[in-house]
Formats: structure tokens, sequence, C-alpha cells
């Protein structure tokens, strides 16, 4: 069982305050994604969960208990870190192992957990290397092994996917999704990466300087975002946004298309611009139009087949039912 | 693009390198020489390099006047004893240094290092009144606690530098994993500095070993260490300089061995884990 429940925890350090009082529930075999801009809490509050920082105020419930003061290792709570944080003196079997020999796990039961591991992990051919000689998948796979031999009632990570290259991330992303759905146990992911936070997350929880900018699973961020910050961060490219004179006429300060809800023609629409780069991803394009009068660059996706260049005027036409609309505070109206 | 570097340069650099690690070698060298040689011909004027009659004579004769077997055991357990029981103090200490720092842990490694600044001899009346009260002049247990002390800043650095290069990580991890603070230290840190803390036990006991302003002083017979040995052939029955090098080569034939073996852990040390 996996129950967070956080109660108007706060965090300072020193005169700064990090994390404002914050409510959250993070329910049993949810898997939910902490993303945002850096700087903006959300590693410090897996922090504070795990318990290797304490809260300055508020209450951290587990499964009910309160753990606001339980050191890390009585919180049931395994961590996979950015730097793997693996043990370099000990070979792939002795960290897997060390958190169990910790707790005073029985030998064989132990032994019969790190195969287990291994095998899912893909890691039984390693078990009696070093870290070192390990490559940073597999390192990351080690820490995972961990983190699962425990068998906690939730896994942390933070931000584990980053020191990785980008195809290994995709097939580290898939794993760990993987996983969840297997071991059906609660998971704290974080990361700044938007993407990573919507193929992933069951629940989505957007920060900014400690505030929690809005809750849900990715689709109604991504649907309804609640103010112009969600809407800019959730979705890639990034959502476009109009001010002035054509935002009033829809009744709105400011108002947001995002690309893939533009459609573009050589011949007419209801705005015009100037082609700018073209990012060509093969299926898709993406075009980065100037002197819409709208905004300095609006950003549209198009068919991988578009057939408009560098300096090509073109014209935009919004689909209508998809703006989102924001007033002079951002927020969603 | 590498630096080119000209087969002319590196004959002169070779050869710079040579004389500089030679004059640096000379002094030992000449010491071990002088004690191979009679007294007559150790102090003879043009002095002799080689060609003269090789013999063991000082050796025996040190080894027959004074017990060199106590000298030496007396230095071994004081510089191993102050040593290991610095080391004892400095890992907890430097543990928390780095990895709880607070604000004024900066000042407090800074005020360490500053007590080294001060002139031995300024506490040397302090310290003497205070050994005679204790009842511990001439003793070993003494010598191993001054000694820890006047060394206790340098291995506290030593230390912190190379605890520095863990990544905290690592500790939280095992924090994590459920180790305590003693496991922590147990099976995680100790394991990972080893490396450093070889080095800093290498260079440390080499200090103590060599250390002779506190050992002269505070020592009469009974804890004298191999740098009291020395000083008995110095002075008083004039100069055999033949015997004194004798003495001296005995004195240093054990460190200059162990520092010969432990070049490599040695180097590192005094980079203070500058080179990664």
């Amino acid at each position: 069982m996996g129950r967070i429940t956080l109660d108007k925890v706060t965090k300072s350090f020193g005169d700064v305050n990090v994390i404002p009082p914050l409510d959250l529930t993070i329910n049993d075999g949810e898997f939910v994604v902490f993303v945002g801009p850096s700087g903006c809490g959300k590693s410090t509050l897996l922090r504070l969960i795990a318990g290797l920082e304490d809260v300055s105020s508020g209450q951290i419930r587990i499964d009910g208990e309160d753990a606001t003061n339980l050191p890390p290792a009585k919180r049931k709570l395994a961590m996979v870190f950015q730097s793997y944080a693996l043990y370099p003196h000990m070979s792939v079997r002795k960290n897997i192992a060390f958190p169990m020999k910790m707790a005073g796990v029985p030998e064989d039961e132990q032994k019969r957990r790190i195969e287990g591991a291994a095998k899912a992990l893909n890691l039984t051919d390693y078990l009696d290397r070093r870290p070192g000689q390990l490559s940073g998948g597999q390192r990351q796979r080690v820490a995972i092994g961990r983190a699962i031999v425990r068998e906690p009632s939730a896994f942390l990570f933070d931000e584990p996917l980053s020191n990785l290259d980008a195809a290994l991330r995709v097939n580290m992303r898939l794993e760990i999704s993987e996983l969840h759905n297997q071991l059906k146990t609660t998971m704290i992911y974080v990361t700044h990466d938007q993407v990573e936070a919507m193929t992933m997350a069951d629940k989505i929880v957007v920060l900014r300087a400690g505030h929690i900018e809005q809750v849900g699973s990715p689709l109604e961020l991504y649907r309804e975002p609640r103010n112009k910050f969600v809407a800019g961060f959730i979705g890639s490219p990034k959502m476009n946004f109009i001010e002035g004179p054509v935002a009033a006429q829809q009744g709105a300060h400011t108002i947001g298309i995002r690309p893939e809800h533009i459609t573009a023609s050589a011949s007419d629409g209801m705005w015009s611009g100037i082609v700018g780069v073209a990012e060509h991803l093969g299926s898709d394009t993406f075009l980065h139009i100037h002197e819409t009068g709208l905004a300095e660059t609006m950003t549209v996706r198009v068919n991988g087949e578009f057939n408009l260049r560098h300096g090509d005027k073109v014209f935009l036409t919004p689909e209508m039912d998809k703006l989102h609309k924001f007033d002079a505070k951002g927020l969603r109206i | 693009m590498a630096r080119a570097v000209t087969t002319q340069r590196k004959i002169i650099n070779t050869a710079a390198a040579w004389a500089v690690g030679l004059a640096i070698f000379f002094p030992i060298l000449w010491t071990i020489l002088t004690s191979f040689k009679t007294e007559a011909q150790a102090i003879a004027d043009p002095p002799l390099f080689l060609g003269f009659d090789w013999t063991l004579e000082n050796y025996s004769v040190v080894m027959e006047r004074s017990d060199y077997a106590k000298y030496l055991w007396n230095s071994i357990i004081i510089a191993g004893g102050s040593t290991l029981l610095g080391i004892i103090i400095a890992v907890p200490a430097a543990w928390s240094m780095a990895f709880v720092p607070s604000k004024r842990t900066k000042d407090i490694l800074m005020w360490m290092l500053s007590t080294k600044m001060l002139p031995a001899v300024g506490v040397l009346y302090p310290i003497y009144l205070l050994f005679i009260k204790l009842g511990i002049l001439d003793s070993k247990i003494g010598l191993v606690i001054v000694l820890m002390l006047i060394n206790l800043p340098i291995i506290v650095w030593m230390l912190y530098t190379y605890f520095k290069e863990i990544p905290g990580e690592i500790l939280e991890a095992a924090r994590m994993d459920g180790a305590t603070l003693k496991e922590e230290v147990i099976y995680i840190l100790t394991p990972m500095a080893i490396p450093g803390i070889a080095s800093t036990i290498l260079l440390n006991v080499i200090l103590a070993w060599n250390e002779a302003f506190w050992t002269l002083n505070l020592t009469a017979a009974k804890a004298a260490p191999l740098t009291a040995f020395i000083a008995s052939y110095s002075s008083p029955e004039g100069l055999f300089y033949a015997k004194l090098s004798a003495a001296s080569t005995m004195a240093i034939a054990p460190i200059l061995i162990l520092g010969w073996f432990s070049q490599k852990q040695l180097v590192s040390g005094l980079t203070f884990g500058a080179v990664k």
C-alpha cells in the first residue's frame, strides 16, 4: 500500500521559502509526475516525502500514519537518483543486496529477490561487475533493481533519465512504465521534461515556485489548463499566445492556441504571415511563422508533406473550438 | 592541437629534472656515503666522494653504544599511535564538515589550520609544565597525544577534501536503503574513501616520524624515538660525523623504504585530491 498525503507542508531554507503551504494526496498505485521548470521545488518536494529533508511545518502521512518525523529508512519508500547513486566499491549483486542486508532479510530470500530483479531488468550477466564497468542505462537499471528488492510501498524517482542519451531515455521511459504496470506500486516521478510527464503519468502535478499550479491527468492538463503557465508548459511545441484586439474579440485578455490546432494553407485563411524556420520531423513539420501581427512568432504543426519554404507567405486558420481563453491574471476563462 | 615538444626541449627538461632531483636528494646521499667512511675520511678536505675505504665500523659502534631497537620501537609506537588516534577523531569530524556543513564550517577549518601557523616553541612551556603535572613527561602516551594534536588539522583537512569528492547522493541512497549513521560510515563512506584515508595515514606517519621539536623536548630516555637517537650523536662527544651519519641513516631507513613503496599513494595524497 502506498497512499501518501501532504497536509499544509512547507519548507524554508533559512529565509527562503521554497514550498509554501501545500496539500496533495497521492493514491495507492498511482503514477504521479511532478513537473515544472528548474527551481520550482519539485525535487525538494520529493526529498521531503523521502525524508531526506525535514519539513518546516505541516504533516506527511504514508498509509494514514504520520511519517513527518520518521527517518528515510523507516518510511518504506525507495528512491532512484538522477546520478544513480550506486555504491562504486560494491558489485551489482552487493548493490542490490544492500537495502536487504540493512533490513536483515535472510540470505536465501536475498538471493531469490536479487535473481528475480536481475531477470526482470536484464542484469543477470552483470551481477558480478562493478558499477564503473556498466553503461549508463545498465547503471540506471541497477538503481531500479536496488529499489525493487526492498518491496517498498512507493517508488520515488528524481529525474532518473536526465543523464541518459535520447534514444536510451525513450527505452527506459517505456521500461519504467512497464514496471509500474507489473508492480502496481505507487510511483512518484520528478522531471522537468513535459514529454516524460505526459507519456508516463496517471496524474501530473505542475509546480511553479513551490505552488501547485494544477493537478490532473495528462489529457486534462492538455485540454483544460487552469492557467497560462500550465497551458504553456504542457504540450510540445509550446502553445501560441495572442494578446490585443484579436483576444479582445473573443472576450479574453489572452487567447492560446496549440500549434496542432492551427491549419496552414498557401492560399487562404484567417491570419497571414511569413514562414521562418521550418523544423522537419518527417511525419510532421513545425513552421515558425513571423509577421502575423498577432505574436512575435507563431508555431504551427503541419503535415510532413506540406510544401512551403522560408520566406513564403502562409495563411493560418485556428480551430475555434480548441481556443483557450485567459483573463488578465492568466487564469482560464 | 597538442603542444609540440621537440626532442631538444625534452632533453633539457629531463636534465633539469634530474639536476633538481639530485640536488634535493644529495644531502641524504652524502649522509649515507659518510656513514661508510672512517671519522678521518668523513672530514677530509677536499671531501671524498666514492674513493674511500668502505667500512661498516660506524654501524657496529652505533649499535653497540645505543639501543637502536628501543628507539625504533618508540618511533613506531609514537608515529603509528598518533596517526591512528588522529584518524579515529578526524573521520567523524571531516564527515560532518563535508556532508552536514554549517555556516561556520569554513571558518572552523581555517581556524584549525591557523594553529599550524603558531610557532611550536610558543607553547613549549605550558605543554612542558602540563606534562610534568600530568606525569606524562618522557612517556610514549604523552608524545602520541601531542603529535596527534599537532597533526590533527592536516588529517582533518585531507580527509575533508577527500570526503568532499564523494557525491552526497550516494550517502542519501544509503540512508534510503536503511543504513544507520554508523553503517553509512562503515559500509559506504570509509570503503569509498580508503585511497584518501591511506594517503592521509601515510603522510601523517611520515610527519610524526620526522617530528623533532616535541620529541626532543618532551623525552629523555624512556620514550625517546629515533630523532633523539640521532641527536644523541650530534654534540656532547664532539663531532663524529661518520657515526652521526650512520645513526641518521639507520633512523631514516624505515621511513625511506616505506615512502619508496607507497610513492603513488603519497603523491595523490599530497596533491590533496586535486588530480581526479
